[in-house]
C-alpha cells in the first residue's frame, strides 16, 4: 500500500451563478458557488479513502473532478504521477478504462431499454476490449463474480425485472468489467434497503480483494465507513477539515465538526442515547461562506479568532491532519 | 406512561391495493395497542407495510388502497366506520401526520404564515387571521424559529427548518397523536439528530403520543419506548425498545439488527441476510419470512405464527410456541 495511485492537489471548483439580465447589468463581478475550495489528498494503491460530508459539502463534485467528468476551476489530479489534464483523445479514453464510477441510484444509472448483458458488455465494446462471444464470456464471468447468478438467466433481463440489490450489482459489474484500478463510489448504498446495504458493502469489499481495487468511497454516513475505509477525509463547505486513518479519527476526532458528526450518528442501541443536545444550525450557503473557519457559526468551541483566521490542515503525526487552530496549537 | 386502556387499538387490520395482476395485501392482519404518551417506533424495510399502516390510521389511503377489514379504535371510536364529518374533525386536531419530504408537503406559492392560517381556520372558521398568526408565532418559537419567518416562503428555508415548519403545522391544533412517516430521511445527519432532539422535547411539552415510522433503527433506538418490527405486511416482533435491541426474538429482527452499522460495536464486518422481501400479491404460505429464515421448520411453511410472548416482548415465530 505504498505506491501512490491518485493524488489531488489544491482542487477547486467554483460554479458561476446564473443571474438574470438586469442583475448582470447592475451588479459588478460574478458570484460563485464555491463547491470545492482547495482540496488536496492522495490515495495509495489498494486503499479505500472515505470522503464524508453533509449535502453541499462538495464531496460529489470532488469525485467528479477526479474522474474528469467536471473540469476543475483550478488544481490538478494526478494518476500514477501524471497530470490527468495532460491526457487527451485516445489516451484519455484509455484512462477512463482504468478509472470507473458507481453512482447512488441504480435506477437512474441503467438504461431501461438495455438488458443486463448489454449494459455490462457495453464498456467492453466501447473500449474495444472484446467483442462477440469474447465480450459475452467476460460479461458472464463478471456477473458471476458480483453474485448475479445464474448469469445466463439474468443476462437477458431488463433492469425493471431485477430487485434493487441486483440492479446495484449490475452497476458494479459494469464499472468493473473494464478492469479498472480506481473506482469512485458515490453513495453506492444510500438508496438501498437496510439488509441490501450490508450485501452491497460486502460485495465491494470482496471486489477490492478480487480485482486489487482502490476506492474513493463518497458517503454522508460515517458509520458505514467503519466497515470499508482505511482512511477518511471529512469535508465541510468545500474544504477538508480533517483527514486520517479511520481508527485514529474515530477514536480521537480533533476537529469539532468531526466530533459533532460522530456524535450525531444514531447508535442502534437505546443504551447509547445522546445525553446532551446537538449544536444548532445547518450547513451555510457555499455562495457566501462564513469568514475564517467556515464551521465557526455552529462550533460549540468557537472563539472570536475563528472568525478572522482561515484554517489550514495541520499534521498531527501518522497521517492525521486537522484544520482547527484551537485544537492543533 | 398510562398503562390503562390504550389510546389507539388496531384490531386485525387488513389493507389491500387491488391492481391489474392481483391484490397486494400491504397490511395483513395487524393488531397493535398504543398508549398515551409513548413513542412507538414502527420499523421495517421498503414494502413491509409500515407507511401504509401509518396512512390508514387517519384514513388517508389513496384509492385503490382500502381498508379491507379490521378496526382502528381511537379512544374507543372506530375510525374505519366513521362518517366524513367526524373523520375531518379528528384529522389534524386529534391525529396529525408529517411526511418524509417537507418540500412537497408545503405549497411553494404560499407564505409559511398562510399555511398556518389555513390549517387553523379549516378547523375553526371563527378564529381570525391575526389570532391564527399569533398562535403560529408561539408554536414557531417553541421550535426555535423566529416569528418573522412567517412572512417567508418554503424555498427560503433550509431542509431542517422546513421539517420544523411541518411539525409546527402538525402541532398548532394540539393533536394528541402524531404519526411521523420517515420524518428525517431527507435531512442531513446533524440536522436529523437535531430533529430527534426536538421531537423528544415536544413530546413532553405537548404530551404527545408518537408513531415514528422509519427504516433507521438508530433513530428508533434514540427515541422510541416500544418498537414494532414489520415484515411483509405483518408484525414480526413488538416490545420495549431496550429488550428488542438486547434480545431480538424473531430471526428477521436478529438479521436486521446484525446488518446495520453500529459505531459503538467492535465487530469487523456486517452480517447479510439472504433472499429478498416477499411478493405481496402472492405471499408465501405460513410465516411470510420462512423462505429467508435460517431456522425454518416444517410448521413455518404451513401455518402462520401468532404472536408468542417471551422475554417481556412478543414475536410472531413458531420457535417460541
Amino acid at each position: 500500500m505504498t505506491e501512490e495511485l491518485i493524488r489531488v492537489e489544491n482542487l477547486t471548483m467554483h460554479f458561476p451563478l446564473q443571474k438574470g439580465l438586469l442583475a448582470n447589468l447592475f451588479t459588478k463581478g460574478k458570484r460563485f458557488v464555491r463547491a470545492v475550495d482547495g482540496v488536496s489528498f492522495s490515495l495509495c494503491k489498494g486503499e479505500v479513502l472515505g470522503l464524508v460530508g453533509e449535502s453541499g459539502s462538495g464531496k460529489t463534485t470532488t469525485g467528479r473532478m477526479i474522474l474528469r467528468l467536471l473540469e476543475p476551476t483550478s488544481g490538478e489530479v494526478f494518476y500514477r504521477g501524471r497530470a490527468v489534464s495532460s491526457y487527451a483523445g485516445r489516451a484519455m479514453d484509455d484512462l477512463r478504462e482504468k478509472m470507473q464510477v458507481i453512482f447512488q441510484d441504480p435506477y437512474a444509472s441503467l438504461s431501461p431499454r438495455m438488458t443486463v448483458g448489454d449494459a455490462i458488455s457495453h464498456p467492453l465494446l466501447i473500449h474495444g476490449l472484446a467483442k462477440g462471444s469474447g465480450a459475452r464470456d467476460r460479461t458472464l464471468a463478471m456477473m458471476e463474480a458480483v453474485g448475479l447468478s445464474p448469469a445466463e438467466f439474468l443476462y437477458k433481463k431488463y433492469p425493471h425485472q431485477l430487485s434493487g440489490g441486483q440492479r446495484q450489482r449490475v452497476v458494479i459489474a459494469r464499472a468493473l468489467v473494464t478492469e479498472p484500478d480506481f473506482v469512485v463510489a458515490d453513495e453506492p448504498i444510500a438508496m438501498a434497503d437496510v439488509s441490501v446495504r450490508a450485501m452491497i458493502l460486502e460485495l465491494m469489499i470482496r471486489c477490492r480483494e478480487m480485482f486489487d481495487l482502490t476506492y474513493l468511497f463518497i458517503t454522508h454516513d460515517l458509520a458505514t465507513c467503519k466497515y470499508i475505509c482505511d482512511r477518511i477525509a471529512i469535508m465541510y463547505l468545500g474544504k477538508i477539515v480533517e483527514i486520517g486513518p479511520l481508527k485514529e479519527v474515530f477514536a480521537n476526532p480533533v476537529h469539532p465538526y468531526t466530533a459533532t458528526l460522530l456524535e450525531a450518528i444514531p447508535v442502534p442501541d437505546p443504551r447509547y442515547r445522546r445525553t446532551h443536545p446537538m449544536p444548532k444550525g445547518e450547513i451555510p450557503s457555499p455562495i457566501n461562506p462564513p469568514p475564517g473557519c467556515a464551521f465557526h457559526p455552529r462550533c460549540p468551541l468557537a472563539e472570536p479568532s475563528c472568525r478572522l483566521n482561515e484554517q489550514h490542515l495541520v499534521d498531527l503525526g501518522s497521517g492525521h491532519k486537522a484544520a482547527c487552530s484551537l485544537k492543533t496549537l | 406512561m398510562d398503562t390503562g386502556s390504550p389510546m389507539l387499538s388496531l384490531e386485525d387490520l387488513k389493507v389491500e391495493f387491488p391492481i391489474s395482476i392481483g391484490t397486494v395485501t400491504a397490511v395483513n392482519g395487524v393488531s397493535l395497542d398504543l398508549f398515551q404518551g409513548e413513542v412507538m417506533g414502527l420499523v421495517g424495510e421498503s414494502g413491509c407495510g409500515k407507511s401504509t399502516l401509518g396512512l390508514s390510521i387517519p384514513r388517508l389511503l389513496r384509492p385503490p388502497g382500502r381498508i379491507a377489514s379490521g378496526r382502528i379504535l381511537y379512544r374507543g371510536r372506530d375510525i374505519v366506520r366513521m362518517g366524513k364529518r367526524e373523520l375531518l374533525s379528528l384529522r389534524g386536531s386529534k391525529i396529525a401526520m408529517i411526511f418524509q419530504d417537507p418540500l412537497t408537503s408545503l405549497n411553494p406559492l404560499y407564505s409559511i404564515g398562510h399555511h398556518f392560517v389555513e390549517t387553523v381556520r379549516a378547523h375553526d372558521g371563527r378564529v381570525s387571521r391575526r389570532e391564527a398568526l399569533g398562535r403560529a408565532a408561539s408554536v414557531l418559537e417553541s421550535l426555535g424559529i423566529a416569528a418573522e419567518r412567517l412572512d417567508e416562503f418554503p424555498h427560503q428555508m433550509s431542509g431542517g427548518m422546513r421539517q420544523r415548519i411541518m411539525i409546527g403545522l402538525a402541532l398548532i391544533l394540539s393533536p394528541d397523536l402524531l404519526i411521523a412517516d420517515e420524518p428525517t430521511t431527507a435531512l442531513d445527519v446533524i440536522v436529523e439528530a437535531q430533529f430527534l432532539d426536538l421531537l423528544d422535547v415536544l413530546r413532553k411539552q405537548y404530551n404527545l403520543t408518537i408513531i415514528l415510522i422509519t427504516h433507521n433503527l438508530g433513530n428508533v433506538a434514540q427515541l422510541a419506548d416500544r418498537i414494532t418490527v414489520m415484515y411483509g405486511g405483518t408484525i414480526a416482533e413488538v416490545g420495549p425498545a431496550q429488550s428488542i435491541f438486547d434480545r431480538p426474538l424473531h430471526p428477521y429482527t436478529q438479521g436486521l439488527l446484525a446488518s446495520i452499522p453500529n459505531i459503538r460495536l467492535d465487530e469487523p464486518k456486517l452480517k447479510t441476510m439472504a433472499g429478498s422481501p416477499p411478493d405481496l400479491v402472492d405471499p408465501p404460505a405460513g410465516c411470510v419470512f420462512h423462505p429467508r429464515c435460517p431456522q425454518v421448520m416444517d410448521t413455518c411453511r404451513q401455518d402462520r405464527p401468532p404472536l408468542f410472548a417471551r422475554n417481556g416482548h412478543k414475536a410472531a415465530c413458531w420457535l417460541y410456541r
